[in-house]
């Protein structure tokens, strides 16, 4: 099935290209080639027709895509196509971006997202996110953890040791700063770090946790074991990624989508997109040939 | 074109230009430059306030006209050849002769060709006297009454080393009955007598309320009589123990001076004092330069109230406009959208800075002596203004001072918090709205933190420049005198209504007010030094405080 995409604004008289991606970039909508077997998953996350405009420019063309609960999904495309843009969407934080201007809607679990009676700090409480440079607070390994639930006002240290501990095993990182966990979270490695900041987005439990290009900035072994811990919480966690990274996408995610100028190219189970694409454009772009 | 040899674009020569060894000698001159200009400052003050109370031998000099000087010689001058227009003049030097009494000049300029004989007499005596300057000469009896207790030398400093102790301690004693317990006295008659205005004010002439108060201020009268008469028997006790002792010497010119036992303050002979005693003398000096109250018109004494008011103004200053500072440049930096607005508020505020400091201080006096402290008189203070024609808060005090200097430092604090909100990266903002937390909880949380050292820092330089300021000062409540302390130990403890003095104020008074100018130059060294290290403490205190700070929150890159 193929999501329905209205045609908007094509230069007039002449037909499109037959290649998407040369009519996407001459300025011809194009339909999204959405898999069978994504519609068929549960979604925690439906975004809807989702349009965002930075000022006049256009950043996202109505993107439809359900993400599978509890699995994890890819963002791939190459640098400028939107995937960052649109995963910042999700926890409204292009919020503080001012001339952002978006129609079209997100329903996390059913709640609309862009509703205006929907409180943005009830929203973020509900996800999690880990960004592409690890970017602990200037505080305590054991209160960067804890970070959320202090902001809720928990303050019972038991409820607060136990996720403390509970979050970093998560993380995969509890063996090696349990005893040091009152210590300053910006002498950890930048592994630990990010790992630190996975443990401290899973802390509260989200329905669905956002990754932006988490190990961009890390070095491959720290990368590998960010990617060992992105395997461990499928299952657990609905995930959603994005990644420059092909390699990584094909190892760790369940689905993949490929965005290309702020369209969604084609979206499917991973291992279809890099093995039997339906459409040659997202070959060409998951073997290399293309971005 | 072939491309068989690669062409030579480039030359192979890497010029000076390329290294720059130009460039690291102007930076590294400029920096020593600066830096020799401060330390050179720094210790001119710091050799020269320091010396000021060191006890210089005192020489004694018969000249040719028959004269004879006795003193400390301060300076000395080259001859200069005449000629070109200029008119020669010998190798002179500046005595310290201390002969303010005898004919109205401390210090005297002699021509070193005219001294037929120099000598160090040992018994030659410095006497700081209570009232009137100081002097020089060599002590001859020690009086009690009509008594002689000790004649010559070395007897009389040896009965004044004896006696002189216990009569300045009475003195003291005596002094301290007269300005705390009477000035207490004086407040419990006036707060009385104010009541009665008030009661009037309030309830109307011949009202009860009046008579009742009319009573109780007899009641005050009464008991402060009772107390009055006892404190008249304990200080005219003290007095009477202290009369009669006077200790004479003789001075250079061979005139007799006597001084009531007393009144000498203190009184050394360099002559004969070696480092023990020399140290001993400097101490001492020090000390009551550091803790007791100014003599002679500022000019000799300590300057305690001084220190106490640049202290104490200091602080208010910096616990007023801390608060202010970091909440305005947190609403411009975190709450205002970025605009032509913000932006005419920024260069408004980076313009404040440029503002001369006197237009500050002409403002505090209008907005907050006569506009808001007159308010607050009319409203809480009416008696005052009424029976004693005497405003409270609406004249200069240490409050006032404490917000006009909060005013004019307000535009260092903001510049600085801002430059330390921006650095603070827009990651852990982000991170902590991801979180789910609120604008004011990642504020509070993640950036405040953050910026604490820099805005530290703003603050230290706030309280540089706050406590280095005269001119806003002199119009908003410093004064010349100012023996009744802002913080003390009487109720309420702090008085934020009353006048201040302040050192840079004393440098200022002493140094250019003052009678005899030479004289009051070494007392201005040391004032200034004393200023430079207060102000070099108070932000040693702070920079220790952002070094702990910047411990716990310290960006470590990987």
């Amino acid at each position: 099935m193929q999501a329905a995409t209205k045609p908007e604004a094509q230069p007039a008289g002449e037909p499109p290209p037959a290649d998407r991606l040369v009519a996407v970039a001459g300025g011809f909508e194009v339909e999204s080639e959405v898999h069978e077997s994504v519609q068929a998953e549960r979604p925690v996350l439906e975004i809807d027709r989702f349009n965002l405009w930075y000022g006049s420019k256009q950043a996202l063309h109505r993107i439809t895509m359900p993400i599978p609960n509890a699995k994890v999904t890819a963002l791939v495309g190459p640098s400028g196509c939107g995937k960052s843009t649109l995963l910042r969407s999700v926890n409204r934080l292009n919020d503080l971006v001012r001339n952002v201007r978006i129609t079209g809607d997100m329903r996390l679990n059913g709640d609309s997202i862009y509703d205006p009676r929907m409180d943005v700090i009830e929203l973020r409480k509900r996800m999690g996110m880990v960004f592409q440079k690890p970017n602990p607070f200037p505080m305590s390994i054991y209160e960067n953890v804890v970070y959320a639930l202090r902001i809720d006002g928990e303050s019972n240290r038991g409820v607060l040791d136990e996720v403390c501990e509970i979050s970093l095993r998560g993380a995969a990182l509890w063996d090696e700063v349990k005893d040091r966990l009152q210590d300053s979270a910006l002498g950890l490695s930048g592994g630990q770090q990010q790992r630190l900041c996975i443990a401290r987005a899973i802390a509260a439990e989200p329905e669905v946790l956002l990754l932006d290009e988490p190990c961009s900035a890390l070095d491959p072994i720290a990368t590998g074991k960010i990617e060992d811990l992105i395997q461990e919480l499928r299952g657990r966690y609905s995930v959603l990624m994005v990644t420059h990274n092909m390699q990584q996408a094909s190892r760790t995610s369940d689905y993949t989508a490929f965005m290309y100028l702020g369209r969604l190219i084609e979206y499917g189970a991973t291992p279809d997109i890099f093995t039997k694409p339906v459409l040659r454009e997202t070959e060409a772009y998951v073997t290399g040939r293309f971005g | 074109m072939s491309f068989d040899r690669p062409r030579r674009l480039r030359s192979a020569h890497a010029g000076l230009t390329a290294h720059g060894e130009p460039w690291v000698w102007l930076t590294a001159g400029s920096l020593a430059t600066a830096i020799a200009m401060i330390v050179g400052l720094l210790s001119l003050i710091a050799a020269r306030g320091a010396a000021t109370f060191w006890p210089v031998p005192l020489e004694q000099f018969e000249l040719a006209d028959g004269r004879r000087l006795l003193g400390e010689v301060t300076g000395r001058e080259a001859a200069v050849p005449g000629g070109e227009g200029r008119e020669a003049r010998p190798e002179r030097m500046l005595l310290r002769t201390a002969g303010f009494a005898e004919n109205g000049s401390n210090f005297e300029w002699i021509d070193v060709a005219a001294v037929r004989a120099t000598s160090r007499p040992e018994w030659a005596t410095v006497f700081e006297r209570l009232e009137g300057s100081r002097m020089h000469g060599i002590p001859l009896r020690l009086m009690h009454g009509e008594e002689t207790v000790a004649e010559g030398p070395a007897a009389v400093w040896k009965a004044y080393e004896k006696d002189h102790p216990a009569a300045r301690r009475r003195w003291r004693q005596a002094l301290r009955i007269d300005r705390e317990d009477r000035g207490e006295l004086q407040r419990r008659l006036r707060a009385a007598r104010l009541a009665v205005v008030q009661a009037r004010l309030d309830a109307g002439a011949g009202s009860d309320a009046e008579r009742r108060a009319a009573e109780a201020e007899a009641q005050v009268q009464e008991a402060v009589a009772e107390e009055t008469r006892r404190l008249d028997e304990r200080t005219a006790g003290l007095r009477e123990e202290n009369a009669g002792w006077a200790v004479e010497f003789e001075t250079a010119s061979g005139s007799v001076t006597s001084v009531p036992l007393d009144g000498v303050v203190r009184a050394w002979q360099p002559n004969r004092l070696g480092l023990a005693g020399r140290l001993g003398v400097y101490a001492s000096r020090w000390g009551e330069f550091l803790a007791d109250d100014p003599r002679e018109a500022n000019s000799a004494g300590g300057v305690f109230p001084a220190i106490w008011g640049t202290v104490t103004m200091t602080l208010i200053m910096a616990l007023l406009v801390a608060p202010f500072g970091v909440l305005a440049a947190l609403y411009l930096r975190e709450y205002a959208t970025s605009g032509p607005v913000v932006a005419a508020v920024r260069i408004a505020i980076n313009n404040l800075a440029g503002v001369p400091s006197i237009v500050y201080g002409a403002f505090g006096l209008g907005f907050f002596c006569y506009g808001l402290g007159a308010g607050i008189d009319e409203l809480f203070f009416k008696a005052s203004l009424v029976a004693d024609r005497q405003p409270v808060f609406g004249t200069g005090g240490l409050l006032w001072a404490s917000l006009t200097l909060a005013l004019l430092t307000l535009p260092v604090v903001i510049v600085a918090t801002e430059e330390a909100l921006a650095a603070v990266p827009n990651s852990m903002r982000e991170g902590s709205y991801a979180c789910g937390a609120g604008k004011w909880q990642t504020i509070r949380r993640i950036v405040l933190p953050r910026a604490l050292p820099g805005i530290m820092t703003g603050l230290i330089l706030a309280m540089a420049r706050g406590a280095g300021e005269v001119a806003p000062l002199m119009l908003v409540g410093v004064k010349k005198l100012a023996l009744d302390l802002p913080v003390d130990g009487t109720f309420p403890f702090v008085h934020p209504e009353r006048e201040f003095m302040h050192l840079a104020y004393l440098i200022y008074d002493v140094g250019f007010q003052s009678a005899d100018s030479q004289a009051a130059q070494p007392l201005v060294f040391t004032i200034t030094f004393l200023l430079v290290a207060i102000i070099a403490l108070l932000n040693l205190a702070a920079v220790w405080l952002r070094a702990r700070l910047r411990r716990r929150y310290a960006a470590q890159t990987f």
